[in-house]
């Protein structure tokens, strides 16, 4: 009689995720550029920004930056706007495009998907791992900066972009909630990371590909593009969280910036998990894809891109640049109305409010012969205010360098006395005249009656 | 009584493209059976280990490893381990470290550094565990990747080349090693370009040639395959031991006047199958002549395997 021994079938367990989570983990931390990045992460920015609040010239090319003497939450801002065009696409190509490409490089794939046994369970842990490290690098910029400028200036006041001052309370809530925001964008790009690197396996384009689409994309943040487009790139959300420093806050193009920056990331990392699964493990030469990257990343993105767009121009008031006479009108009269009250209070002057100030501005773009909308560095500003008691109406004259994205830098032009250089004696010590020169935001996307 | 075969391949075909890796393969490997698979480049043997631990799944035939059936999704039953071109490891971390980690993934928890410890042993790396493998030779990752493979307790192990860049310690390390767990009952599929190797580890070997099974059976019928060989032979007067194997039936004296300018052109070099050797060494020892060593030139089992696969030396290039 025979007997066969047959050995009970057992099902491919694949590895739980929590440990190859934790895995993927040991192995980007072993790897000595990302202690580097983590050190330098945590570190740098808070040696930066003792170094710089206690220099004579702020940057105040930088928003924010004027005010790094005044209030210990400016430094983490200025680090904020630094990182999202440096630091942020570049720790993004370093961690997230490279993920799976490293893989490639040691050669490893077959070793770990016969450990794994589940290509899913190795996509979600190497996607969540890089998620992780990149959440740290960020903790690190935001938590390293915050502790540097407070330090170094203290919890101070901080000015906002309409001139308001916002306690240190808020200031604290606001500038995390910033640096929260901009996660959105991070994710944005560190899933056309995992893209590159699942397409593009160990060729470097796939490595630097966060990084140049970030870098493209800021170049053509500062061109005068339609607002509806600006608000459909996910590098919008980069520069829209200064939308929370004015009050009200803008928060139209900060929300459609989070959701777009939500769902590239969405799209991008559906798309690398459509192309890691159907990937051939054995090809030990793998080299990548343009084919497949254009077909299942570059397409449905330029797609999404299409579809906010229109979604952008059908459900918002977005036209144009989104620069409009009107609006700059209303926000420098704001931040000069805001200003003047800070500035009186310097001068020890009696306080007067915004509302007796009863602030207006007139501006014209470039002359008559040009249309008084979009950005440029031709606008130039009367302010008009009323003194309480006082029949005299006080005026004042500005340029204003206002930038595709919003942003304007206004620049006093007399009367000197009003909003001229000098030093004004703060709390912190002497000071250049808040009147002088200052930073305003307008909202791209509010709706302003046109005179 | 019967053991169900650790593998059993029917007729599998995996193509890349236009080219055709496997066509029609046949396998099967019983537990306890270390079983060679050979084969000149590109003749698919990568593709058919890459198979059987679930990195690839066949364009047609029939797979069952460890009598569960392969679908058509990247899975293996558990129990299955082993490498490919070379053990997978992160130069990053220690040899402990990748096994830990490797041990984790696995699910063993209780005794997973007892495991760990004794898998090092068991291929010699217990000094160098808390080392960065960045360091290490080639022979001390693939003594690395076995004991990865060992760490999981396999039923079916699946080794490339494993003694590739081993020394001849090392090497007597890792043949132990498998030999033991064929002794406990592991079936283990190596490949190799070393017949010594094959001709000492394993009971039995498939000759892969172009992507198709040209042999596959027990090793002493393949090294009967190789009909006439080249034999040396060294003895105390080659003007008599040549007029002797002139005279003996089934045996010739190819002309090589390369060999006769190499320093031992003493030695004489005979071609014929088994049988007439053995005749050969009856009549020099009637014509008392001496016999100081008799060995094939090529060995048989590769001798074997360059017929089979058509790689071996043309007439030409034989001087015959």
């Amino acid at each position: 009689m025979t007997e066969t021994i047959t050995p009970p079938p057992v099902e491919a367990r694949p590895a739980p995720v929590l440990r190859g989570y934790r895995f993927e983990l040991v192995k980007l931390l072993s790897q000595w550029r990302i202690r580097v990045l983590l050190l330098a992460c945590w570190l740098a920015p808070a040696g930066f920004v003792a170094a710089v609040s206690l220099q004579s010239a702020l940057p105040a090319d930088t928003v924010f930056g004027r005010w790094m003497h005044a209030t210990g939450w400016a430094g983490s801002l200025v680090v904020l706007d630094f990182s999202r065009s440096w630091a942020l696409p570049l720790l993004t190509a370093l961690v997230a495009g490279d993920v799976f490409a490293a893989e490639d490089r040691l050669g490893t794939w077959r070793h770990l998907l016969v450990a794994v046994r589940s290509p899913r369970r190795i996509f979600v842990t190497k996607a969540l791992a890089g998620l992780t490290v990149l959440l740290l690098l960020v903790a690190g910029l935001a938590g390293s900066s915050i502790a540097g400028g407070l330090a170094a200036v203290g919890d101070r006041p901080l000015v906002g972009l309409d001139g308001h001052l916002l306690a240190p309370g808020d200031a604290a809530g606001t500038v995390l909630l910033a640096w929260a925001c901009v996660l959105a964008p991070t994710l944005a790009f560190a899933a056309i990371g995992l893209l590159g690197s699942v397409a593009l396996g160990r060729s470097t384009m796939g490595l630097l590909l966060p990084a140049l689409l970030a870098f493209t994309l800021q170049l053509a943040q500062l061109l005068p593009l339609p607002v509806a487009v600006r608000l459909a790139l996910p590098s919008h959300a980069f520069l829209a969280w200064r939308g929370l420093f004015t009050g009200p806050a803008q928060t139209g193009p900060l929300l459609i910036g989070l959701v777009v920056s939500l769902t590239w990331a969405v799209v991008a990392t559906a798309s690398a998990y459509h192309l890691f699964l159907r990937r051939d493990f054995t090809d030990l030469t793998y080299e990548g894809s343009g084919r497949r990257l254009l077909v299942a990343g570059a397409l449905p993105l330029t797609a999404l891109v299409v579809l906010t767009f229109a979604v952008v121009t059908g459900t918002t008031s977005a036209g144009g640049s989104g620069i409009e006479r009107t609006k700059v009108e209303g926000s420098l009269a704001t931040a000069y109305a805001h200003l003047y009250r800070m500035q009186t209070r310097e001068l020890h002057r009696p306080d007067v409010t915004e509302a007796q100030l009863r602030a207006t501005a007139a501006c014209d773009k470039g002359g008559s012969r040009v249309s008084d909308e979009g950005p440029g560095n031709d606008w130039r500003c009367v302010v008009s205010w009323h003194l309480p008691g006082a029949t005299a109406v006080g005026t004042a004259i500005y340029q204003l360098d206002v930038t595709a994205d919003g942003r304007y830098v206004a620049d006093g032009d007399g009367p000197k006395e009003v909003n001229g250089f000098f030093q004004v004696r703060t709390p912190t010590g002497d000071a250049p005249n808040p009147l002088w020169q200052f930073d305003g935001n307008v909202d791209l996307l509010s709706r302003v009656s046109k005179d | 009584m019967h053991e169900s075969p650790a593998v059993r391949g029917r007729g599998l075909r995996k193509s890349f493209g236009d080219v055709v890796a496997l066509d029609g393969v046949d396998l099967d490997v019983t537990a306890g059976q270390v079983h060679g698979l050979v084969g000149p480049n590109g003749a698919g043997k990568t593709t058919l280990l890459g198979l059987l631990l679930g990195l690839a799944v066949a364009d047609g035939g029939e797979l069952e490893i460890l009598g569960t059936p392969v679908g058509r999704t990247l899975a293996v039953p558990d129990g299955v381990a082993g490498f490919v071109d070379g053990p997978g490891l992160y130069p990053s971390l220690t040899a402990r470290q990748n096994l830990s980690a490797l041990a984790a993934l696995r699910g063993y928890d209780a005794g997973r550094a007892a495991a760990v410890d004794d898998a090092l042993e068991q291929v010699g790396l217990t000094d160098v565990a808390d080392d960065r493998i960045r360091g290490f030779s080639l022979g001390m990752r693939q003594r690395l990747g076995l004991a990865a493979a060992l760490l999981t307790r396999p039923r079916l192990l699946v080794l490339d080349e494993p003694a590739n860049g081993l020394d001849p310690a090392g090497k007597h390390h890792v043949h132990r090693v498998i030999t033991g767990l064929a002794a406990d009952g592991t079936a283990v599929v190596l490949s190799s370009h070393r017949m010594d190797d094959l001709a000492v580890l394993c009971s039995e070997v498939t000759v892969l040639a172009t992507g198709r099974v040209v042999f596959s059976g027990p090793v002493s019928k393949l090294a009967a395959e190789s009909g006439e060989l080249d034999y040396r032979l060294l003895t105390s007067d080659t003007a008599a031991a040549r007029r002797v194997a002139l005279d003996t039936p089934g045996l010739r004296v190819p002309p090589g006047p390369a060999r006769d300018r190499r320093p031992d052109a003493d030695v004489l070099v005979v071609r014929g199958a088994v049988p007439a050797i053995e005749d050969l060494v009856v009549r020099l020892v009637r014509a008392e002549v001496a016999v100081r060593e008799l060995a094939p030139v090529v060995a048989p089992l590769e001798a074997a395997f360059l017929a089979l696969t058509g790689t071996g030396p043309t007439e030409e290039e034989d001087g015959s």
